[in-house]
């Protein structure tokens, strides 16, 4: 469970999260949908701690992660994310991009972490380009190495940050087919995206961001097809 | 108009010498670049601490190294420390004139490349559970090396040209010294400096293709 509460969190002078409570269960996919500069992306980095944040908290499992006394490194093993610019290790192959962290974090010999590497990559459809390194490949398909490479530590959560912005167009099919597989496999999910019509099909919940705070939430047949509020609606209108 | 007569004979007949003076300027060299990437790494974190006096001495000695000629920071070396009663071998001073150069030259080079790399790889790295080390180590510096192996070896190569500054302080068994001892016994000048020019084109060529082959063996992507 991820327990999220009035976070607050700032750039400098520039605070971007003012007060942000949401708690996802086990087993849930929620959706954050809004404009840019809203907040949502610098949510997502703050569960994992790979931003901090000035007040508030945020628990995974009841571990906080902003405590002083967390080992955060064991604890962003069980939260995967997976950014919009996929972030390929580029001098390593397909392969050894996933193979990496398991076997340096998680100290798996060579033959187990390439057998889940394995798995994981065929899963995705890359069990053909193994050998292949990043700049090889299309966006889409370094996506799903991405995607992979988080896997492969058998995370518990999976975070997504845009995770199709980046992509050209017809490549973004095949990377939200990849996240719908690990939605209906009951991953804890939560999904910063643009993709209406995919928040809408895969998420249990949908929160609608605006100025650093959750304007809207709830189910997507409320949130997305029957929005509460007149700037929920305004955004959809422009971005459908 | 030419009644200049080219004796090689004479030149031929130091070549041994040479040849044997050839080992201390690749030597020295080799030596000066090992010290000058060791100091340059300590310059790129100086300049990264935030204390003011630390990133100031380094960014000093970026900029002089840079800017002025590398015959002056050897003679600087020499002559500066015997001033104060220091007094080092002529060797140790061209060494140590070569290894200031080469530092400040790689410690930009080095400074270059990382800013090459995008932060977002050590976000990745981290995201997975790396420590801030493990994130270093197996992610920025063997991408890192790639960036800077070329100007490493571009380094290398005038580090041993810089070597036969070393005359000027009196250094006699490099590559230069040996062919200015010969020079001044048989005044076969234009022989003499010819076959030594070749030599250090020979050895600067040398580094170059081991480097291409060592790239093309660590570098596959």
């Amino acid at each position: 469970m991820i327990e999220i509460e009035k976070v607050h969190k700032s750039f400098k002078d520039l605070e971007v999260i003012k007060g942000v409570d949401l708690t996802v269960q086990k087993g849930e996919v929620v959706s954050i949908v809004g404009g840019s500069g809203s907040g949502k992306s610098t949510l997502l980095m703050c569960i994992n701690g790979l931003e901090n944040i000035q007040s508030g908290s945020i628990k995974v499992d009841g571990t906080e992660v902003h405590a002083k006394g967390t080992d955060i490194n064991q604890l962003r093993q069980k939260i995967g994310i997976v950014f919009q610019q996929w972030n390929a290790f580029p001098h390593l192959n397909v392969l050894e991009n996933v193979m990496l962290a398991p076997r340096k974090v998680q100290g798996k010999s060579r033959a187990e972490a390439e057998e889940l590497a394995v798995k994981q990559l065929t899963h995705v459809g890359l069990a053909d380009k193994l050998k292949v390194f990043p700049g090889k490949l299309s966006g889409g398909q370094q996506q799903r190495m991405a995607i992979a490479r988080a896997l492969a530590m058998t995370p518990d959560y999976m975070l997504f940050d845009e995770a199709t912005s980046a992509l050209d167009p017809q490549l973004v099919g095949e990377v939200l087919d990849t996240m719908r597989l690990l939605a209906e496999d009951g991953m804890t999910m939560i999904l910063v995206t643009h993709e209406i019509p995919f928040a809408r099909d895969v998420s249990d919940r949908v929160a609608f961001f605006r100025e650093g705070l959750i304007h809207e939430i709830g189910p997507p047949d409320q949130v997305i097809d029957n929005p509460q509020k007149p700037e929920t609606a305004a955004f959809l209108k422009s971005v459908v | 108009m030419f009644d200049y007569t080219f004796q090689w004979r004479t030149a031929l007949r130091a070549l041994p010498d040479m040849l044997e003076g050839a080992v201390v300027t690749f030597e020295t060299a080799a030596l000066s670049m090992i010290f000058g990437v060791l100091i340059a790494l300590a310059l790129l974190a100086m300049r990264e601490t935030p204390n003011l006096a630390t990133r100031a001495l380094a960014g000093t000695w970026v900029s002089i190294a840079r800017n002025t000629p590398a015959l002056f920071q050897i003679y600087i070396v020499y002559f500066g420390l015997g001033a104060i009663g220091l007094h080092v071998s002529s060797w140790a001073a061209l060494l140590a004139g070569i290894t200031f150069n080469n530092a400040g030259y790689l410690a930009e080079n080095f400074r270059g490349g990382l800013k090459a790399i995008p932060d977002t790889q050590v976000r990745a790295a981290r995201s997975l559970g790396m420590s801030s080390f493990q994130a270093y180590r197996l992610v920025v510096v063997p991408q890192l090396l790639r960036i800077v192996f070329y100007p490493i070896t571009n380094q290398m190569v005038w580090a041993v040209l810089m070597t036969s500054l070393g005359v000027i302080v009196g250094l006699n068994n490099d590559l230069t010294g040996v062919t200015q001892d010969y020079n001044v016994r048989t005044f076969r000048t234009f022989e003499l400096f010819a076959l030594a020019a070749v030599i250090y084109y020979l050895i600067a060529k040398l580094i170059v293709a081991i480097a291409r082959l060592l790239a093309w063996r660590l570098f596959r992507y």
